[in-house]
């Protein structure tokens, strides 16, 4: 970056010295007074042009105060004017340079202050598209941050009611079944570590997630072991398949409070993993009832968040979708595989 | 004293059960694991006692004791949940989070049995659960029934009772129209006249009638008398 820039006010003096060395060669000036006026003049204005564009860079003036440039580019040209004009005479030179000089004096004037002119744009731009990108970067960053801290939050986020009562039910069994009870804190710890340990959204395979909610359905059919049970089938396929981590629990508990609170019957959940192409299908099955449910129903905030991760993740929000068939509510899930 | 339980886990039943042994005065006469079962066993020992839990299935607890007459007293036993909480503060003679430990139990039972009048637990908008705007309970015979709202087209007060109309008939509930007013959503149903609650849904027609009088026409052909203050707020409802 800093070469290039380098590279520019070098080609930009060589550019400006050639020209005007033709210009005052055809004119009939000698080669040895051309070169002398076209390098210092040359240095003048580029050093000027330098000048403009830190200025413009430091204090960038906002599109209605364009003009600013133009006066500055004017100071800059003024004083280019006055040190050309005293370097040149102090050196000894021909009549019919000095002629030629005093009557070219307000072109170049005109000239050097274009060239500062369009120097101050160029460093406008600049340091305009430069400022633009960091708040791009600055945007993105921030977009990055905010999304990561959301899919953490929607990760953890553990029904406190299934905790409390998961502890009562324990409370309740220490004194008529101490072993059974030692089995319930033993599956809720493990249950817990594994929702607090997940960190970073990792992916994780079927099989893997299938495990962690077997230790939560075991929980619940503590708790509820009389009205419910679950079927779970999968496809050896899909067992290798990866999703989001922690991504079914939300929706098995979703699916199980809808069927123990809906109906009072028994209740069977039930989840199909079928692979399909380069997708993972998932299904949940849970019992409902069709008159008294409400219009809402499934949208539920287990599903919503669910479905806030899918499209965080993958960016797209048909992933997710709910359907009824008569006295059955059913989730469907896509997991892309990457 | 006689005492019933009333909650959908097995195991919670049992703590309560557990706990009550110490004292000989309660006698322990039904235990129930959903609300119409308990309606049921309410009305037929009277107790004086209940252990309610608020998350049940089908109906909450709330909502059973809306279909009791005179309800007894209640202490009420959940897990965090932030819709009762709210709740309890006013009505219930006391509310165990649970797990709750035996002392705070005896705490709470001492409270009935040191009670002088008895308190009936007041059931207002403030305990009405999220489910109220969404589905009523009622009782029709020995049936229980839960509406959604959508099903109901009407409701006209009726001395100390409302009735709620559907397309089965009429339900008698014991509330007041101003209960129905606060808890359902104002967009779906306006209270036209002191004595009627209209579901918009079910609106065909609004016809003048002599002077500043006007009739809204159902559905189901019923002819409703509007307030003049209930034509207002009916009009503004629907951006007329």
């Amino acid at each position: 970056m800093k070469a290039t820039v380098q590279f520019f006010f070098l080609a930009w003096w060589v550019v400006w010295t050639v020209i005007q060395m033709f210009v005052m060669n055809y004119y009939g000036i000698s080669f040895r007074e051309s070169w002398m006026d076209a390098s210092v003049t040359s240095s003048l204005m580029v050093g000027a042009g330098y000048l403009m564009i830190k200025i413009v860079g430091y204090f960038r003036p906002s599109a209605k105060n364009a003009l600013i440039i133009l006066i500055e580019a004017a100071a800059l040209t003024a004083m280019c004017g006055l040190a050309s004009s005293w370097i040149l005479k102090s050196i000894p030179s021909s009549l019919e340079y000095t002629s030629w000089f005093e009557l070219t004096f307000p072109v170049r004037m005109v000239f050097i202050w274009l060239m500062i002119v369009i120097a101050g744009i160029d460093g406008w731009l600049f340091s305009y598209m430069k400022e633009q990108q960091q708040n791009e970067h600055r945007t993105k960053e921030t977009e990055k941050l905010m999304r990561e801290a959301e899919l953490t939050n929607l990760q953890r986020q553990l029904q406190p009611h299934f905790l409390f009562n998961s502890l009562n039910s324990i409370s309740a069994l220490t004194v008529a079944q101490p072993e059974q009870a030692r089995k319930m804190i033993e599956q809720l710890s493990d249950f817990l570590r594994g929702t607090v340990k997940k960190e970073n959204n990792q992916f994780t395979t079927l099989r893997h997630e299938l495990h962690h909610l077997q230790l939560y359905l075991d929980i619940e059919k503590v708790r509820f072991g009389h009205r419910l049970s679950t079927a779970i089938e999968a496809d050896n396929a899909a067992l290798e398949m990866k999703l989001p981590s922690l991504l079914l629990q939300p929706v098995l508990e979703n699916a199980i409070k809808f069927g123990l609170y809906d109906t009072v019957g028994n209740v069977v959940i039930r989840l199909v993993a079928k692979p399909d192409n380069n997708n993972l299908l998932l299904e949940i099955k849970n019992p409902f009832d069709a008159d008294t449910a409400a219009p809402k129903t499934g949208t539920g905030f287990g599903l919503q968040s669910v479905q806030k991760r899918l499209s965080l993740l993958f960016f797209r929000n048909d992933l997710l979708s709910t359907e009824k068939k008569e006295n059955i509510f059913i989730t469907h899930i896509k997991v892309p595989q990457l | 004293m006689k005492v019933v339980i009333v909650d959908d886990e097995p195991l919670a039943r049992g703590i309560v059960k557990e706990y009550l042994k110490s004292f000989s005065n309660l006698n322990l006469v039904a235990e129930c694991g959903d609300g119409f079962e308990g309606v049921k066993m309410i009305v037929q020992h009277q107790p004086d006692l209940i252990f309610l839990d608020v998350q049940m299935p089908k109906i909450t607890g709330f909502e059973m004791l809306e279909l009791i007459d005179n309800p007894p007293q209640v202490i009420f036993t959940t897990a965090f949940d932030e819709y009762a909480m709210k709740a309890f503060e006013a009505h219930a003679i006391d509310y165990l989070l649970k797990p709750f430990s035996k002392e705070r139990f005896d705490k709470a039972v001492s409270k009935v049995l040191g009670q002088q009048p008895k308190i009936p637990i007041a059931l207002t908008e403030e305990t009405a659960s999220p489910e109220s705007s969404q589905r009523i309970v009622v009782k029709k015979g020995q049936n229980i029934v839960v509406l959604p709202v959508q099903k109901i087209h009407y409701f006209e007060a009726f001395d100390d009772y409302v009735k709620i109309f559907t397309a089965d008939g009429f339900f008698l509930k014991k509330k007041t129209m101003s209960f129905f007013e606060k808890t359902l959503d104002a967009l779906q149903f306006v209270r036209v006249h002191r004595s009627y609650i209209l579901n918009l849904q079910e609106l065909t027609r609004i016809e003048p009638l002599e002077k500043d009088n006007h009739v809204a026409l159902l559905k189901s052909g019923v002819r409703m008398p509007l307030s003049q203050a209930g034509y207002v707020k009916l009009k503004s409802v629907l951006g007329i």
